[in-house]
């Protein structure tokens, strides 16, 4: 496999949109292209990320239409990528992959999703079409759920007080939110207090409003080619040193709900790809859909043991600042999560970082930095590691 | 395709009260609900096996937010069957209210009852509940 770059990056405001996906994807995809230097019929192909446009507008087969929208010519292909929450980070790997192998010099990848046209209550139960539709749905479960499930698993386990771990995972959302407030992208730019999470209405027993992550709308694009053609195009293109991918089958075959297993495997083979551990990591963006998927993610990624991370925000470890500094854009939580379009976001995030350009929430020196998205209930794991 | 116990099949045992899953010839894992490959080692080997519906409750939530066409409070549990598998099913004869972390580790037994579908379902479902022993 030849090196692989990243150049141009991109993301809308993330919350609360009246514009399309098409609208929003093309703003996304713009910038990247423009930020590239490059017109978009250099482009060879479009991997694009959606999940719920179905529901969202009645369109499904957006990608043909995400490839118009930006003006790519005819004959460079444009495929959906459908991964869950995972969904841009699959396609970015797709086409990192693809470049790698040299079918492709340089792409786009990326993603858009307009859940809150939907609604709480539609967008809930489509949501929740990503756990098993035979033996799980009909269970109602949810996401929320599923993490109310693996925290209770957790405070059992290890033998952590449920309140201590509500405060501690509290923590986290004060702290993703701290970030969030410093990124002018965020869905909700503002910080909260411990107190305020822990008085939440509560979602699905033991995690509260502001244990979760909004439905957000949004859209992201990154512009993917061959390391020789970033270097002539860009200043400082981001190299992908790895990365990873795994899938799992349902909670019940799953069993440990405390441990992502999918994220084990993915974490190793990226990790392996780019020759490092877990302690040259400057940097991370990950899976905070929940405030104990953070927690389970920084143990699966071998920050800490397992069973150690869920004191970390609250000892400011994972804060700017820390030793190791977990989503500084704000996370899913307070950046949003619009789920077609996240993992593209979280590469924009790193990507920016690692070029020095994240101005007050810039993680000082970043040099290698990691992606970790979470597709349904723990089915799909997808890792990028960038360096600069 | 092996056809062991099939969708309908296992649909029809929990109407008869009974849980079927399949039994690995290579490496005797029980797969629970039945599917064509053993979800311990992937063998295709399997005979129809019925399980006891006796339990382990391992973990639970409460459902205060739930999707369109559910009713909420309700609890979703998971538990490890007496015979190995885990399942996943509904926790019912307990004032959601009341639950709390003491469940884990409580025995259970496993029935089931009818879940209308919606729209999107391929039709009513009999889906798993737990009753604390
Ligand atoms: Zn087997």
């Amino acid at each position: 496999m030849r090196e692989v770059a990243i150049l141009g990056v991109a993301m809308t405001k993330f919350g609360n949109s009246e514009r399309t996906n098409m609208e929003m994807f093309a703003e996304a995809g713009l910038e990247a292209i423009n930020n590239s230097n490059i017109e978009a019929k250099e482009l060879e192909a479009l991997f694009f990320g959606n999940c719920l446009g179905t529901f969202e507008e009645g369109q499904m087969h957006m990608a043909a239409f995400a490839h118009s929208a930006l003006g790519m010519r005819m004959s460079a292909p444009s495929t959906r990528f459908e991964g869950a929450c995972a969904t841009a980070t699959v396609a970015v790997r797709h086409a990192a992959l693809l470049v790698g192998a040299g079918v492709y010099d340089m792409v786009i990848a990326g993603g858009a999703e307009r859940t809150t046209a939907m609604g709480t209550p539609l967008a809930t139960r489509t949501f929740a079409m990503g756990c098993q539709a035979q033996y799980e749905t009909p269970l109602g479960i949810t996401f929320p759920g599923v993490f109310g499930m693996a925290a209770h698993m957790y405070s059992k386990k290890y033998g952590i007080p449920i309140k201590e771990l509500k405060r501690n995972m509290a923590e986290v959302s004060v702290k993703n939110h701290f970030h969030g407030a410093k990124n002018p992208k965020a869905h909700f730019k503002k910080e909260i207090s411990v107190e305020k999470v822990l008085s939440g209405a509560f979602i699905a027993d033991p995690l509260q409003l502001l244990d979760c992550c909004p439905f957000s709308d949004g859209a992201a694009a990154v512009v993917v080619a061959s390391a020789d053609k970033a270097k002539q195009l860009v200043d400082k293109p981001i190299y992908i040193a790895g990365t990873g991918q795994a899938a799992a089958g349902p909670l019940y075959h799953q069993q440990d709900l405390t441990r992502v297993i999918a994220r084990e495997v993915s974490m190793k083979g990226a990790y392996k790809q780019a020759g490092i551990g877990p302690q040259d990591i400057d940097v991370c963006e990950l899976h905070d859909c929940f405030t104990i998927a953070e927690i389970m993610a920084i143990e699966s990624m071998g920050f800490y043991e397992f069973g150690k991370g869920y004191d970390a925000a609250a000892k400011g470890e994972t804060r700017l600042g820390g030793k190791i500094v977990v989503n500084p854009s704000g996370g899913l939580k307070s950046k949003g999560h619009p789920i077609g379009a996240t993992g593209a976001a979280q590469v924009t995030e790193i990507v920016e970082q690692l070029r020095g350009e994240s101005g007050s929430r810039q993680v000082e020196g970043a040099k290698i930095g990691l992606v970790d998205t979470l597709g349904g209930d723990f089915g799909t794991v997808c890792n990028i590691i960038l360096r600069s | 395709m092996n056809a062991e116990c099939t969708f309908e099949e296992y649909q029809k045992g929990l109407a008869e009260d009974k849980l079927l899953g399949v039994l690995c010839a290579d490496c005797n894992a029980v797969t629970v609900p039945p599917q064509a490959v053993c979800c311990k080692c992937g063998s295709q080997k399997l005979s129809a096996k019925e399980l006891g519906k006796t339990a382990t409750l391992k973990s639970y939530t409460v459902i205060r937010i739930a999707p369109d066409g559910m009713n909420p409070p309700y609890i979703v549990a998971l538990a490890e069957t007496d015979d190995g598998p885990w399942v996943m099913g509904n926790l019912v004869g307990l004032d959601p209210e009341k639950a709390d972390i003491e469940l884990i580790g409580k025995k259970i037994s496993i029935s089931s009852q009818e879940v209308k579908g919606d729209i999107y379902a391929i039709g009513d479902i009999r889906a798993l509940t737990f009753n604390l022993q």
